[in-house]
């Protein structure tokens, strides 16, 4: 949809889990926080529900990369989701290196309610950093 | 799986120019109505208006729709507002979907093309996504109608006592011995100068022998655990070692016990014993002994109270004890600290005996205190000057930014009181003079007249270094007086330094404990500044008094009556709907491993060992998901967050 810049413009999927992480969105939102258009957030219920194949069909769907946020550890609504998401990032990480696939286009970071700097600041990085990395190599594997 | 064929609604509100001035709805809207199974589009001023929702029922019901995407604010915002108006419709609220087009473009993106752009995107993942809806009846959970209030304060008082009174149980949470707050160390109350024992004595009173009010002091809630409805709240109690159905509050303990601590209730100006009530009117009147400082604990040798108590109430074998509580809703009102000024060193706090704090000077004035009420110097001489400093670690860039609100008004009752008790010259150092509030203004003028010097300027110091002979002995405050230009020395006796206020110690785990999050200065984050301000994210969780911010009493009780209400409304509810999305699990995939028994946090899983599967149980399960994502058969689903709903979604904003 977007015409090619002269610099890359990564496609980037921004997974929140609806509390902490949603709220945090909201806040940025509310403060008029900016933050580059092509992070595009999507509602999860809770980090720990996000199965590491959402993100490897995102990779292979046309991401760029995928950061994710979700409540500080202590604060998960459910208790203990966030943990869990924590480990399983750590293991699509390590499965996306020992397949070549650069695990550093998926982060975890969490992210408040009330904190839509962070929020914000998350996104822009992100956004930086895989534009230095460039264009997922995985991108368009799957086909039309 | 045989479906109806979609026939979705695309709505784009323009939410009057907060979306629109950034995004071209009409294009969105344009955009929209070629996707696959959209059978219309179109583009609103306000959809969350009764005309708004109105468009949706109507199409719904001509159009034949039985899908419906609004593209508008956060479904946090409103997405109960379009279920609903699809229910009105006859239409299952769960085939609604919402694309936060405010949140996550308009108020966040720069440039309008890229804006346009992006929220095409987020309405394209709206629509593949909405066409896997299923529909879903809600459920409803019964509410437990007890409520749990954090902090006895004037806050928590003042929301336990409406809750009460409505006939409603309340569990009131106080870790201090007694309740009372820091309303209770005040002398007089501005602009009325009525005295905070006068009227918070009787409240307290009230508080204590409500039959509906259960009253846990010298208590801690130290994990709360559930949802809306059906929160179950532990509280330590630790032993006060006196046993508080035997003790009748005579107070004999008190005289007779030879260990003396410093008082943390006249904020260290007079000393206490090591078993004590923080002070005279005290709610319970049953003392504690303080660990720390009894002779018994220490050496093993005393038990004098013990020997003395004729009701036989001193208990040294008391344990900490663990109680959990059942409630429907929980009112959080640990109200404020003072700013500790010893960190801004020009002040001279700590430094020189006569530099007060606020609260200080509360104690100094009140007729229970450290001098029985009158203005002393510390050698006892009557003060012929004094000094009062506004803003002290409130509107400073290297302290709090923000206003805290009561100072100023505090302040120059401090001032009206000095004039009154000692008729010394008093010198009120400010920024500005905020006095707004019924009888503020005039209480202002009042003080302008009673003779005192206000001068406008930020302080510099507080020295003791002498230059002229008027400056010997004295304390000399350094300011500038920005109305005249002029830099001056003002020597004084005292000085008073208007300490701002400051979330209260612990709010930091209260707000992890409870699950609510706290802004850049540590005040608890309400729902909306404006139209929720009671309320928290969190469902059944409400603010009341300073927990949120610097409020003064009239504001403190109002927002605690509020917080009261919120909760009564929730609670008389009886039931609560609860979102329908739970797992589930194929029983034809299921082997039976077990993995999302172990993971679920709420023991909503079950193992059928008979037919070698795990079963959810519906009533208990939240819906986070971590069991689907955990199986690894792939035989949990997630309603409503099922595989093809979040992937279609995640492709839809993609393309």
């Amino acid at each position: 949809m977007k015409e090619e810049s002269k610099e890359f413009t990564p496609n980037i999927l921004y997974a929140l889990c609806s509390w902490c992480g949603s709220g945090g969105s909201e806040t940025a939102g509310a403060m008029k926080l900016h933050y580059p258009e092509n992070v595009k957030p999507v509602r999860f219920y809770c980090t720990g529900g996000i199965d590491p194949v959402y993100i490897f069909r995102a990779l292979l769907e046309g991401a760029d990369g995928v950061v994710v946020s979700g409540c500080h550890p202590g604060d998960c609504h459910f208790d203990t989701g966030n943990y869990r998401a924590r480990r399983r990032i750590a293991a699509v990480k390590t499965i996306l290196n020992t397949l070549g696939l650069d695990g550093d286009r998926v982060w975890l970071r969490w992210v408040g309610h009330g904190e839509g700097k962070r929020f914000v600041d998350t996104a822009s990085e992100f956004d930086e950093h895989i534009q230095e990395k460039g264009p997922s190599p995985l991108k368009g594997i799957r086909g039309v | 799986m045989i479906r109806e064929i979609p026939r979705v609604g695309v709505y784009v509100c323009h939410c009057g120019a907060n979306i629109a001035a950034k995004v071209d709805v009409e294009e969105v809207a344009r955009f929209a109505s070629k996707l696959d199974f959209v059978e219309s589009a179109r583009d609103y001023k306000f959809m969350c208006s009764d005309p708004g929702q109105q468009l949706v029922v109507d199409d719904i019901r001509e159009k034949g729709l039985n899908r419906i995407v609004v593209a508008s604010c956060s479904p946090r915002m409103h997405e109960k507002t379009f279920r609903k108006a699809c229910q009105k419709a006859g239409l299952n609220p769960y085939y609604f979907q919402m694309a936060c087009i405010r949140e996550h473009d308009a108020w966040v993106t720069e440039d309008p093309g890229e804006a346009t752009d992006k929220a095409k995107e987020l309405v394209q993942g709206a629509v593949s996504r909405v066409l896997h809806h299923e529909s879903l009846v809600p459920r409803t959970v019964d509410i437990n109608p007890n409520v749990l209030v954090i902090g006895g304060g004037i806050a928590g008082m003042q929301a336990a006592l409406t809750i009460a009174d409505a006939g409603k149980t309340v569990y009131l949470v106080e870790r201090e011995p007694c309740i009372g707050g820091n309303m209770a160390k005040f002398d007089k109350t501005f602009p009325t100068l009525d005295c905070a024992a006068c009227i918070l004595t009787p409240k307290m009173v009230a508080v204590g022998q409500h039959e509906n009010i259960e009253l846990l002091t010298y208590s801690e809630v130290v994990d709360v655990e559930g949802f809306v409805g059906n929160f179950k709240a532990t509280v330590r109690k630790k032993p006060r070692y006196v046993d508080m159905d035997k003790c009748t509050g005579c107070g004999v303990c008190n005289e007779k016990c030879p260990a003396k601590a410093i008082s943390e209730f006249d904020q260290g100006l007079s000393k206490r014993k090591a078993i004590y009530s923080p002070f005279p009117q005290a709610v319970p009147n049953t003392p504690v002994i303080d660990r720390d400082m009894c002779i018994y604990f220490k050496k093993g040798k005393c038990r004098a109270c013990e020997k003395f108590c004729e009701a036989d109430a001193i208990d040294f074998d008391q344990q900490e004890e663990k109680i959990t509580l059942d409630v429907g809703a929980i009112i959080v009102a640990t109200g404020f600290k003072p700013f500790d000024p010893s960190v801004a060193e020009r002040y001279g706090y700590g430094k020189y005996p006569e530099v007060y704090t606020s609260l200080e000077f509360e104690r100094v004035n009140n007729a229970t205190g450290p001098t029985e009420g009158q203005i002393r110097l510390k050698d006892g001489r009557v003060p012929e000057t004094m000094a009062i400093i506004h803003c002290v670690g409130s509107r400073d860039k290297n302290h709090n930014a923000y206003c805290s609100r009561v100072c100023c008004m505090y302040s120059m009752k401090y001032a009206h009181l000095i004039r009154e008790k000692t008729g010394a010259n008093v010198y009120e150092f400010y920024i500005d003079i905020r006095s707004p509030g019924k009888g503020y203004e005039e209480f202002y003028n009042r003080v302008q007249s009673e003779g005192v010097q206000f001068i406008r300027g930020n302080v510099a110091g507080v020295t003791d270094k002498a230059i002229g002979e008027d400056e010997k002995g004295k304390l000399i405050v350094l300011a500038e007086d920005s109305l005249s230009g002029r830099f001056l020395r003002v020597p004084v006796d005292a000085v008073v330094l208007s300490v701002g206020l400051e979330a209260a110690e612990g709010a930091e785990a209260v707000a992890r404990m409870v699950g609510i999050s706290q802004d850049q200065d540590g005040w608890f984050n309400e729902l909306h500044p404006k139209l929720a301000p009671q309320a928290t994210p969190s469902d059944g969780i409400f603010l009341a008094g300073c927990c949120q911010g610097p409020k003064d009493i009239p504001d403190t009780v109002s927002t605690a009556n509020g917080a009261a209400a919120e909760a009564l409304s929730l609670i008389m509810r009886e039931k609560v709907e609860v979102e329908a999305a739970v797992s589930s699990i194929d029983a034809e995939r299921c082997m039976g491993c077990r993995q999302c028994e172990t993971i679920c946090m709420f023991d909503a899983i079950e193992y059928d060992s008979a037919l070698n599967v795990c079963v959810v149980n519906e009533a208990i399960c939240k819906g986070c998901g971590l069991c689907a994502s955990t199986c690894p058969n792939k035989a949990i689903g997630v309603r409503h967050f099922g595989n093809e709903q979040i992937l279609s979604e995640m492709e839809g904003v993609m393309l």
